[in-house]
């Protein structure tokens, strides 16, 4: 199988979700993005939520480097030792597992371990994964930094790519929050408005 | 190939099931008479889709509708919040326990688990419930969007009375002629038809002018034209066997009686003819037109100068028909019997004479004494058990006139309908406005066949008694202008629409009578 990306490292785990620091800056897999991360039997699947990049010493903040630069470019060539004092991490929520080379699409028994690496799901496994829209329902309910709709859709965008047939995933993912969302209709309006093709 | 439709969310065995459509299934290509099957658990339902309606999950929607330009929008939304429902009622069961394995469709008596698969039926499963053509089954028409033919039991059919309804112009008259053809195909029956528009012996015109023939030119060999209007027949080229002739002597008091509404007679008008035959005897009718005044009248009667008149301007209306002579040269009933006895029907063209009084009189007049003779022949048959007389069949046409609630309990016709077969006799009405015809009458019609109906009063009347009444009610009264028949009773195992069976071209002629195809060929050389 092909070399897949290998995008980070959990530094953080809870039960219902994992935060990565990236191997290299700004290397965020995108918002919405499916991700996996594995201990010695089950694999943890998730969905990038969020993402930051702040300073590696949390009480010094960076300051404007680039008022006589011309580029942005310049300012990182100008002080290398930036990329080494900044920090890329990203928040995945956990959406399912596989154990026994079988796919769940609920919670796993335990959180993720700390400094399991973390990879980029392969279109291949992202259109497996996307066989069954369960995850929806995670993705509604989990209370989050970002607005729900904005997730929901990022990551639909994200896995109609891995389809044949993109819009026919995302008509069936569509039908299936139309029915979630039977009572909140500005919310689903939110949604397909933001997936509609 | 049978389409999945949906799946059944609700129901009882009462109102029919509530089937909540598939979003591939595109609510406007559902029809109301459309046949369904249920996938059970356990059994396969029939039934027919008695209404198609709109849902909204959230009420919001309606108020707030989404932007359904937008195709993806729209292709969610259908069948998720926005879905179409289908009322189908659940009439048979046509496999899956072991009654239905060896004796057929059985009625249903439960209805189908949640969630059951709704297919639009197959022609395998239509034909299985309708039957093919054979020995006793007439194709009578198609089913919606179907080629398969639906077909009548005609045994069944002539065991009772029946009607034929539907509102001018819809295809009553055509759709009887099939049912007759059908009967005399089968040998089901022999008919003694009322034919009011000279419509059904011999060729007469459709609507578009077209010339259409009629039994006579299709089964020669077994039908014969009688006919009050010789002149008429004769300047139409029919072949008549018979020309009617009625005598004065031969109308009773209940003739009259029949006619009171038609004649505007009085009660007393009517009770006089009572005292007037009694006095007079069987030249009641001469005589009484025959006096000046009321003191003429015999000392015992009572009837009164305004009565008299009133009577007397009533039996002119009559007296002035042609047909009616003071003798008759011959005896119609004995004619008509002899034929019906050898197996020949008897078409009674009125030709010129459409007036109603005209027609009520010679229908009740003869039906009357038929009937009496059939009534002494199974009587006499059964004493001796012998083979009683072959299934009579009569036609009338304007049917409420003889059969509305004032006058079905006295004549011959609430008779006939009310008897079932008892004496081999039953009646074919035919009728524009089945809600003049009295409820007990159409209560005891075997099958009824109904073409569109858009008076309440009338669609009422014809589903009497009918089963989930209001959802038939949907049905009726969406059915094309034309052509197009509810039919439900004992000849058909559950309610059908159909499309009625062609009638009218080269082709349709050579289906229901090969007969006809010598008769054609000798037209030809004429040409
Ligand atoms: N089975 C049929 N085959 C062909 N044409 C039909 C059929 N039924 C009805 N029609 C058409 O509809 C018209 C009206 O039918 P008709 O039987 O005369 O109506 P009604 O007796 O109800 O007034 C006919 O003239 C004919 O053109
Ligand atoms: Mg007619």
């Amino acid at each position: 199988m092909a070399e897949i990306e290998r995008v980070g490292e959990v530094i953080e785990a809870s039960t219902t979700d994992f935060v990565a620091q990236c191997y290299e800056l700004y290397e965020i897999p995108p918002l919405g993005s499916l991700v996996k991360t594995r201990d010695s039997s089950v694999e943890l699947y998730g969905i990038v939520y969020n993402a930051t990049t702040t300073s590696l010493e949390p009480h010094r903040r960076p300051i404007a480097r680039g008022k006589d630069e011309t580029a942005e470019e310049e300012i990182y060539r100008s002080s290398p030792q930036l990329t080494k004092l900044l920090r890329s991490e990203f928040g995945a929520l956990v959406v399912g597992h596989k154990k026994d080379n079988k796919l769940y699409h609920h919670l796993p028994p335990q959180p993720a371990r700390i400094h399991s690496f973390v990879h980029l799901c392969s279109p291949q496994e992202v259109k497996e994964f996307g066989q069954s829209l369960d995850f929806l329902n995670i993705l509604l309910n989990a209370s989050l930094p970002v607005a729900s709709e904005e997730l929901v859709s990022a990551s639909l965008r994200q896995m109609s790519q891995a389809h044949p047939d993109p819009r026919a995933f995302l008509v069936a993912a569509g039908k299936e929050l139309a029915i979630l969302l039977s009572g909140n209709l500005n919310q689903l309006k939110a949604i397909l408005g933001r997936i509609k093709q | 190939m049978s389409e999945r439709l949906g799946i059944v969310v609700s129901g009882s065995l009462n109102k029919g099931v509530e089937v909540k459509l598939d979003s591939s299934a595109s609510i406007e290509d559902m029809a109301v008479g459309r046949f369904v099957t249920i996938e059970g658990a356990k059994r396969r339902f029939f039934g027919m889709i008695t209404d198609v309606s709109l849902g909204v999950t959230d009420q919001k929607l309606s108020l707030t509708p989404p932007d359904t330009t937008d195709p993806f929008i729209a292709e969610v939304l259908a069948g998720t919040s926005t879905f179409g429902t289908l009322h189908v009622s659940p009439t048979l069961v046509i496999s899956g326990d072991a009654t239905t394995m060896l004796e057929g469709p059985q009625p249903v008596k439960t209805v189908p688990s949640h969630f059951s698969v709704v297919k639009q039926a197959t022609q395998q499963d239509v034909e299985l419930v309708f039957g093919t053509e054979d020995e006793k089954r007439f194709f009578i028409g198609t089913p919606l969007d179907m080629e398969t033919k639906v077909c009548l039991d005609l045994e069944e059919l002539v065991k009772r009375s029946n009607g034929v309804f539907g509102k001018s112009g819809t295809g009553k008259t055509f759709l009887a002629r099939l049912l007759l053809i059908g009967m005399l195909q089968k040998g089901a029956a022999v008919n003694l038809v009322f034919d009011m528009h000279s419509e059904y012996g011999w060729e007469s015109r459709d609507e578009r002018r077209r010339k259409v023939k009629a039994l006579k030119q299709l089964f020669p060999s077994k039908v014969a034209v009688f006919t009050l209007d010789e002149e008429g027949s004769r300047r139409r080229k029919v072949s008549t066997d018979f020309v009617v002739r009625i005598g004065y002597d031969e109308i009773e008091p209940a003739d009259i009686a029949l006619l009171r509404q038609t004649l505007n007679l009085t009660e007393l008008a009517v009770e006089a003819v009572y005292q007037l035959t009694r006095k007079f005897g069987r030249s009641w009718l001469e005589d009484t037109l025959g006096i000046t005044s009321a003191e003429e009248l015999p000392e015992d009667l009572n009837i009164h100068e305004s009565t008299l008149q009133n009577l007397q301007r009533g039996l002119a209306t009559l007296k002035r028909l042609p047909f009616l002579v003071a003798s008759a040269p011959d005896n119609t009933v004995k004619r008509i019997l002899e034929y019906l006895d050898a197996g020949t029907n008897v078409i009674l063209e009125f030709g010129r004479y459409t007036d109603i009084a005209a027609y009520i009189l010679v229908a009740n007049l003869l039906t009357r004494r038929i009937h009496a003779r059939y009534r002494e022949a199974t009587e006499k048959a059964m004493g001796e058990d012998a083979a009683p007389p072959r299934p009579l069949v009569i036609t009338i046409e304007e049917a409420h006139r003889f059969l509305n609630p004032e006058v079905a309990g006295q004549t011959i016709f609430g008779t006939i309908a009310r008897e079932m077969r008892k004496y081999n006799v039953t009646l074919l009405v035919i009728d524009q406005r089945p809600s003049g015809i009295d409820s007990e009458v159409m209560s005891q019609m075997g099958t009824k066949l109904t073409c569109l109906l858009d008076n309440e009063r009338d669609v009422d009347g014809v589903l009497a008694g009918v089963i989930n009444k209001n959802e038939f009610k949907s049905v009726l009264s969406k059915l094309e202008s034309k052509q197009q028949a509810l039919i439900f009773g004992h000849a058909v195992p559950m309610p059908v629409v159909v499309r009625t069976r062609e009638y009218g071209s080269a082709e349709s002629y050579k289906g229901f009578a090969p007969e006809s195809q010598a008769e054609e060929d000798i037209e030809k050389l004429w040409e």
